[in-house]
């Protein structure tokens, strides 16, 4: 493993006018290229703010934020772009253009972004391969709103990987969706990781989701993912955090996790299955 | 002391903010030319039925109102020449004016609201767009060809809803008499006038709904909220500007 930084938060703190508490409060951590991050946290303990902060969609009142070594704290919104283009994010709302259909939508990074250089007649290609990737090949000509909510999620994955960016950031991919449902999805996310070694960073409610994505590996063979042996479980380099209240109060393998006897934390860990 | 002056304060520099950015990008690329005629149609096109319904009553309207002071100075043949000027001047550009902004200042500020509560609006940046350009700055220009062009096809309308009632109903004055002294009365400064307050109100009506819409929280309550305020800053706003309008016009016609 290269031992890039990906993303890097400096005592990065987020305060919204009209909130008494911070929404971020000097959160430090670094995320290396290949590794998985898996953040817990109650409700409005800002996980989604530090997503969104990552990629400049909002804008910390104090510390700093480096972004593939860059830092990016003072960036204007025009440079964003570019940097953007480096970054998918699933959003937790979804964010799927509900005025397009869904091969728009997928094609919609590859058309827009800045540096992403695409040719015109290969878009469609990737739109079927990547549609394809997330098994919904059939749906190029539905919108959004003809979708399930797990098809949904599906398709937002797939528009946030179409432009093979090297970090990737899922809110709450599996919110909300039944226990099959949301396997496959975690399942998509580990194959895309093994197979582009892509930085990720998923927000999750289920402790089995962080479960699956510290010991499960993609076998290209047999195209399934299956769970790993110990010791290429070390090779899978997946971290945890919990948040709460903006701060991060937990860093560490699952295995240290596990054994936190602090009554919040363990409460991500007792949803065991 | 003016602490409570702080929070509409900071809303209109806010305010100030997006709608300079959206009008900088009229002549900054990339053009989302097609965002423009998808708008021009919903708003404009689809505009037009209740534009005609609006504008022909208000002319009849009017016609029926200055027949009797008409009646009183024996100036009925001159009833062409009231409607014309005050359709003109006033009543077409702000009844078509508050009329768009009923149906479509809600309108852009429920779309962009909802866009804003799913996250469509961030996904749109995080994707390589700006939703300045892509939303606001389309619906800008579509609402600014549109309105002078509704207000024009209501001004038309009421006319001629005024000869319906001057002529055949009331049979005030002739019918040529009626088109000549509608047509001799309007001056420059009219025309000038009544294509100038709609376009102005047009780009009050985009950008107070795109502003709003695009400040939306919370969720779907957050969306009807922005609806109703986006309407209702919007109208105020029209009269406010169009007063100030007629004074500045009434200046230098004299
Ligand atoms: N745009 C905003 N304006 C004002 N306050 C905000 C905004 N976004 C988030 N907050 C506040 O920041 C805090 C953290 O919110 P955040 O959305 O990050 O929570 P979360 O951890 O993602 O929760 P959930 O699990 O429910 O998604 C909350 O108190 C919220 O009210
Ligand atoms: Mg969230």
């Amino acid at each position: 493993m290269a031992d890039e930084c990906i993303l890097r938060f400096e005592n990065v703190s987020m305060h919204f006018d009209g909130d008494d508490a911070p929404a971020l409060d000097r959160v430090s951590f670094n995320l290396m290229a290949g590794e998985t991050i898996v953040l817990f946290g109650a409700a409005g303990a800002g996980k989604t703010v530090l997503l969104k902060l990552a990629v400049g969609l909002l804008r910390p009142v104090s510390g700093r934020i480096l972004l593939f070594g860059r830092d990016v704290t003072e960036l204007r919104e025009q440079e964003w772009y570019a940097m953007r283009a480096r970054a998918g994010i699933l959003f937790q709302e979804g964010g799927l253009f509900d005025s397009m259909t869904i091969e728009e939508n997928v094609s919609y990074p590859m058309l827009n972004q800045k540096l992403v250089e695409i040719a015109p007649e290969e878009v469609h290609r990737r739109v079927e391969e990547v549609l394809q990737f997330v098994g919904l090949p059939q749906t190029m000509d539905k919108f959004p709103s003809e979708l399930s909510g797990g098809m949904r999620r599906r398709v937002g994955i797939a528009r946030a990987t179409v432009t093979h960016p090297k970090l990737l950031m899922y809110d709450s991919p599996t919110a909300g969706l039944d226990p099959i449902t949301a396997n496959r999805i975690i399942a998509l996310l580990i194959k895309e990781r093994e197979l582009r070694n892509t930085a990720s960073m998923i927000v999750t409610h289920r402790f089995q989701d962080g479960h699956m994505l510290a010991t499960f590996r993609y076998n290209p063979q047999t195209d399934k993912v299956l769970e790993a042996s110990p010791e290429q479980r070390e090779k899978l380099h997946t971290r945890f955090f919990v948040m709460k209240d903006g701060r991060l109060v937990f860093e560490g393998t699952e295995e240290e996790l596990d054994k936190s006897t602090d009554p919040y934390i363990s409460k991500f860990t007792m949803q065991r299955v | 002391m003016f602490d409570f002056l702080k929070p509409p304060v900071l809303s209109f520099q806010e305010y100030l903010a997006l709608a300079g950015r959206a009008t900088q990008n009229v002549v900054r690329r990339p053009f989302y030319g097609q965002d423009v005629l998808l708008q021009m149609d919903t708003i404009g096109v689809g505009s037009i039925p209740i534009t005609i319904l609006i504008g022909f009553f208000s002319g009849a309207v009017m016609a029926l109102q200055m027949s009797r002071a008409l009646a009183q100075y024996g100036a009925s043949g001159e009833v062409g020449k009231i409607t014309a000027i005050t359709l003109v001047r006033e009543l077409g550009p702000v009844l078509t004016a508050l009329l768009v902004a009923g149906r479509n200042a809600s309108g852009i500020a429920s779309e962009l609201g909802s866009m804003k509560v799913t996250e469509q609006i961030d996904a749109m940046r995080a994707l390589g767009t700006d939703p300045i350009k892509k939303l606001v700055t389309p619906r800008l220009i579509a609402l600014c060809i549109m309105l002078p062009l509704l207000t024009v096809l209501a001004d038309f309308i009421g006319l001629f809803g005024g000869y319906m009632v001057g002529v055949p109903l009331l049979r005030l004055t002739t019918g040529a008499q009626y088109w000549m002294s509608s047509y001799q009365s309007l001056e420059f400064n009219d025309l000038g006038q009544g294509l100038l307050k709609p376009f102005v109100f047009a780009y009050i009506i985009a950008s107070v709904g795109c502003f709003f819409g695009m400040r939306t929280t919370g969720g779907t309550q957050g969306v009807g909220r922005a609806t109703t305020q986006a309407v209702v800053v919007a109208s105020v706003w029209i009269f406010v500007i169009d007063i100030v309008m007629t004074r500045i016009f009434l200046w230098i016609a004299t």
